[in-house]
């Protein structure tokens, strides 16, 4: 059994206790004395040329202190890209500037033109009502495939095309994989989208900059999942900044999903404006300016074909796919379509040879970049679609053709065509865990009774892998990542025993401060709740590049059991020198060292209290104190993978489908906080059957944003899930890090989508409606019945 | 949200008087009104409140009519409308959520109209007499299309009065984001004949669906309109269903609130 707070122990989240009472302390609360308040005027057109701005009425009204426009930001650099691709023909990706305020065109709804600040947020916003622009609308680009046509309006002016990028991957494997189409037993395709979405994080963006004069001096409080990496690109790229002059603090972050990853130019704004201003400047995002500001998900559409031979093993895979990059490059996302999608295309299966195509398009909308899975859930979605439909055709079970393919437990680790190596997995295993979780054999019965009340009851299954933890920094370089991909921490004792850890990995839900605590209290043999987790503060905690892509635990959990091993390491020679015998000969267990084979002992604190009051203490060898800083790079990504089922009942007078049932058994190796696992599954299975089947952010032709409230964009409530059955009893611990952990962030919203149109073709089908082999995501009750009439 | 001036009245008189200054707009639960104003798309000058009049607050049963005061609120309709009108309380139910149903009144849903609002189904459904502070206004003449009522400038609703019918029951489906009515159907039975009100679906408003009126007056079951479907001319088309949806839902939502009228 685990100990109450060590690893395994479902320990409850120590960080609840301020949360669920309403005492978080997020970047809202925070409100510095003399703080001022900007409102930014945005774009209402999708694509414009600004011909004049006259913002003199507004200057002269009440409590405004300036107006900014592109002109004040002359000397700073654009909002950089995190990421360069290289195109297929060996060229770099079209990188176009990105201005904190728009320089001579808007780009989107949204698009910031102005920025009022004012003593108070109603005196901003009146202002920028009397502020004029005079616009001349063009003719926006919406459509990703018109806008690639020859006589598309550019987004950029001073591109060639509206094309960021067309890679291929591997190029080279392009004419083996489209022979083995040429001689193929069967082709299945399948054409689809994956639709875009808008993260909606509980707590909307915020930033507060603040300047200290006397000090030259820069703090940006921001509501971000890498405050490091804010420092970085702001500092370095956007407002040159040194590092020594900048502090970004990301306190309580209330959801990011990795809506929160990247530099904004509000940031950049709130930062530069309270220098000129040399007053604090503040920034609160409303709701509906989160809608058309931060960030967008997925959005892209893919065609896919696989092949098979004539006993249904899948010899090749090929896809074409345009990927939205909206109006700019947002910070990681020209890595999503391609490092992040294209290299997970090989799924659960064997299939040899794969050729992915994917280009980056220039449209005039919201910038579009990583969402909880980002690009693997891309990725799942059309290889576990396409083998159902490849079952589906050929008349076969598509848990046998899965389990055909599947790599076998026996190949691991195993190199896949498209560049990654799997370590560890068995395919089969979470495949049968999830049939006898879901009772599959009683799926008939219960058919037949949703039958009796006119409703058709669907059984859908997926199969995925994921890759966390991206790594190592040195391969991820020459992928074109302009970033390191290492984690930080430093494990501080103090005197008496007890530990401040400070990581570089950055909570914003996840429940950190409770799950590095249990890593560290069993490491040690101490009370976890002698240690205290700090994160979010660029000035205490080392360089650590955030949280996002599942990699904190796995990624920062194991910088924490670097740091604490070395820490473990010094206090064993202090307990050696204490206890008169050789540091090779000392034990740590229950936070006791002793000597081996002897009663000698003395405890942690004994240890601690020597390392700070040195008198009996082997000064010629040993530094006195006991802080140790560790640097971890992983050398491969983890993958997680699992199984999820989803029972549907489908109303096919209305096209409504109820999810009655979900069962997710995944293997994400070792289990640190099987609470935390199972509250973070049912989180992703949450947004995953949100995308599946509520939520979708449209453009119209003009590029108006359609779903740009929740009058109209769907986000999942409580009662569109029914309950989840969540299983990881499945471990095949990950081989390269300490804690033999792949994480588990991602997994539902990567794995269920697909689950869930599965279950609803399945259910049409079982009805006779055979025609319908495809329906777009989400799968509103107007599509269906529209499917299923059509 | 602008500036404006706030006022709360004790009588209809008072809020009448009140009503007749510079941009001065009734306030009920506030649940339409303040978000537009939040939005700034909506900015009066002065706002009245009508819930602090006792005359405006309260469920009571005058013969064979349910009398509802126009600053009473779903939850309120939902409890004491239980008894008298059980397919009227359960609409009142179902209109948004806890919170919504605090706050917002019959009186405010009526005079905003919304196409796909819940009560103005009820009110047609029954044939309810909206009475104001000056004149009483049948159901039939009241609804104007979207978002229009025969309102005047400055008239407020003070009660609405509902036929209590034999049988009743409202059949709601929800637009899946705002949970409004994406279709819905109120169906009223009465030694008279049977009233049909479909709302959610029509570019014009609430609406009354004479084909299945008639076709369920002779025989009030679902099935005697299993054959009957609305026209999807004018009917709204939008992200969340096409016209042609929305008038198969009429169909639909009309069989089912006859079958759950029973
Ligand atoms: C999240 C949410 C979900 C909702 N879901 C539903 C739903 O499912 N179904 C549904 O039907 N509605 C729904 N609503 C609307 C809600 O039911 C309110 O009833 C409706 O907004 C108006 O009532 P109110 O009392 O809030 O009016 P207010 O917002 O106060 O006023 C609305 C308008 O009516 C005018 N007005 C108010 N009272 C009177 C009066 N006595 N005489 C003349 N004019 C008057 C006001 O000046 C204003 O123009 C929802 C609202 C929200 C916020």
């Amino acid at each position: 059994m685990p100990k109450d707070d060590g690893i395994g122990a479902s320990t409850k989240r120590r960080e609840d206790t301020r949360f669920l009472t309403g005492n978080g302390k997020y970047t809202d609360d925070i409100n510095l004395r003399g703080q001022t308040h900007v409102h930014f005027l945005r774009s209402d057109v999708a694509h414009g040329r600004i011909k004049g701005i006259d913002s003199s009425a507004a200057e002269a009204m009440d409590g405004v202190l300036r107006v900014f426009t592109a002109a004040d930001f002359d000397s700073a650099g654009g909002i950089p890209c995190g990421w360069q691709v290289t195109d297929k023909h060996g060229q770099a990706m079209q990188e176009p500037k990105h201005p904190i305020l728009a320089e001579g065109k808007v780009r989107h709804v949204g698009d910031p033109i102005c920025a009022v600040v004012a003593e108070t947020y109603a005196q901003a916003r009146d202002a920028a009502e009397a502020i004029e622009v005079d616009i001349e609308e063009l003719e926006p680009v919406i459509d990703m495939k018109a806008a690639l046509g020859a006589d598309a309006p550019k987004v950029h002016d001073d591109l060639t095309s509206n094309l960021c990028y067309d890679w291929g991957f591997v190029e080279e494997n392009k004419d083996a994989v489209n022979a083995a189409f040429d001689s193929a037993a069967h082709v299945v395709s399948l054409e689809l989208t994956n639709n875009r979405l808008v993260a909606n994080p509980m707590e909307p963006r915020v930033a507060v900059g603040d300047y200290d004069p006397w000090g030259d001096s820069h703090t940006l409080y921001t509501t971000s999942q890498n405050p490091h990496v804010i420092r970085l690109l702001m500092g370095a790229f956007v407002l040159n900044i040194p590092e020594h002059k900048l502090r970004v603090v990301a306190p309580d972050v209330g959801g990011g999903f990795g809506s929160k990853i990247y530099h904004y130019a509000e940031e950049a704004f709130c930062t530069h404006a309270a220098k000129v201003l040399k007053r604090p400047v503040k920034w609160t995002s409303s709701r509906s300016e989160a809608f058309i500001s931060d960030a967008h998900g997925r959005d892209h559409k893919t065609k896919i074909e696989l092949a098979l031979d004539a006993d249904h093993n899948f010899t090749a895979l090929r896809t074409e796919t345009y990927a939205n990059m909206g109006a700019y490059l947002s910070t990681f996302a020209p890595s999503i379509p391609t490092w992040l999608h294209g290299t997970l295309m090989a799924g659960n299966y064997k299939t040899p040879l794969i050729y992915v195509n994917v280009k980056a398009v220039f449209t005039n909308t919201v910038p579009v970049d990583a969402y909880r899975g980002a690009g693997r859930p891309e990725a799942t979605f059309q290889i576990e679609r396409l083998v159902d439909k490849a079952a589906r055709e050929l008349g076969v079970d598509p848990i046998e053709l899965r389990r055909k393919n599947f790599i076998k437990p026996e190949e691991f680790p195993y190199q896949t065509p498209v560049a990654v190596v799997y370590d560890t997995g068995n395919y089969h295993a979470t495949m049968d865990k999830m049939l006898e979780l879901s009772d599959y054999a009683g799926f008939e019965a219960r058919r037949a009774e949703s039958a009796k009340h006119g409703k058709l009851r669907g059984f859908g299954i997926a199969h995925y892998i994921e890759a966390c933890g991206i790594a190592p920094s040195n391969l991820v370089g020459q992928l074109g990542a302009r970033a390191g991909l290492y984690e930080s921490a430093s494990v501080r004792v103090n005197a008496t025993g007890s530990i401040s850890v400070y990581t570089g990995s950055h909570s914003h839900g996840q429940g950190h401060e409770t799950t590095f605590a249990q890593v560290v209290a069993d490491m040690i043999g101490v009370d976890a709740n002698s240690i205290e987790i700090h994160h979010g503060d660029t000035s205490n905690t080392p360089m650590g590049m955030g949280t996002y892509g599942s990699r904190s635990l796995a990624v920062g959990g194991s910088a924490i059991v670097k740091a604490t091993n070395k820490v473990i390491d010094k206090a064993k020679k202090i307990a050696a020198h204490l206890l008169e015998a050789a540091p090779e000969d000392i034990e740590l267990k229950d936070g006791k060292f002793s000597v081996a084979g002897t009663d000698k002992s003395v405890d942690w604190s004994g240890v601690t209290l020597a390392a700070y009051v040195p008198h009996n203490y082997p000064l010629e060898e040993l530094e006195p104190g006991l802080e140790e800083t560790a640097f971890y790079d992983p050398s491969n990504f983890t993958y997680p993978s699992g199984a999820y089922g989803c029972e549907i009942e489908l109303d096919p007078e209305t096209g409504k489908i109820d999810i009655l049932r979900f069962i997710a058994a995944d293997d994400f190796g070792n289990i640190v906080n099987p609470m935390i696992v199972e509250g973070q599954v049912h989180g992703g299975l949450a947004q995953g059957i949100g995308q599946a089947l509520l939520e979708n952010c449209v453009y119209d032709d003009q590029g108006q944003l359609l779903s740009g409230s929740y009058m109209d964009y769907t986000m999942p409530r409580a009662d569109d899930m029914r309950g989840f059955t969540v299983d990881h009893s499945c471990v095949t611990p990950c081989t390269h890090n300490p804690l033999g952990v792949k994480g588990c962030g991602e997994a539902g919203a990567i794995g269920s989508p697909p689950a869930v149109v599965n279950a609803a073709i399945d259910a049409l089908h079982r009805a006779g409606h055979t025609h319908v082999t495809h329906i777009d995501m989400p799968l509103t009750p107007s599509r269906v019945w529209a499917a299923i009439n059509g | 949200m602008y500036n404006f001036d706030f006022v709360k009245p004790g009588s209809v008189a008072d809020a009448v008087a009140a009503l007749a200054g510079e941009d001065a707009q009734p306030l009920s639960g506030g649940q339409t009104l303040i978000p537009s104003m939040k939005a700034r798309l909506n900015a009066p000058e002065t706002l009245v409140s009508l819930t602090g009049i006792p005359d405006l607050v309260g469920v009571c049963r005058e013969g064979d009519a349910l009398v509802i005061g126009a600053a009473t609120t779903h939850a309120q309709v939902a409890r004491d409308a239980a008894a008298d009108f059980p397919g009227l309380a359960a609409l009142a139910g179902q209109i948004g959520d806890p919170a919504v149903r605090n706050r917002g009144t019959i009186g405010g849903s009526l005079a905003n109209n919304d196409p796909s609002a819940c009560y103005p189904a009820a009110a047609l459904g029954t044939g309810a007499t909206i009475v104001t502070d000056r004149r009483e206004i049948g159901a039939d003449d009241y609804f104007q299309g979207m978002f229009a009522t025969s309102l005047e400038e400055g008239e407020i609703i003070t009660s609405v009065r509902l036929p209590i019918p034999q049988a009743s029951a409202y059949a709601k489906f929800v637009q899946p984001a705002s949970r409004f009515a994406l279709t819905a159907a109120f169906v009223a039975r009465y030694a008279s004949g049977v009233r049909v009100a479909i709302t959610g679906a029509s570019e014009n408003g609430v609406f009354r669906w004479a084909e299945a009126e008639a076709a369920l007056s002779s025989d009030f079951r679902a099935d005697a309109i299993s054959g009957l479907s609305a026209s999807a001319h004018e009917m709204i088309a939008d992200l969340h269903g096409t016209a042609a949806y929305r008038a198969h839902l009429v169909g639909v939502m009309t069989r089912r609130a006859v079958a759950a009228a029973g």
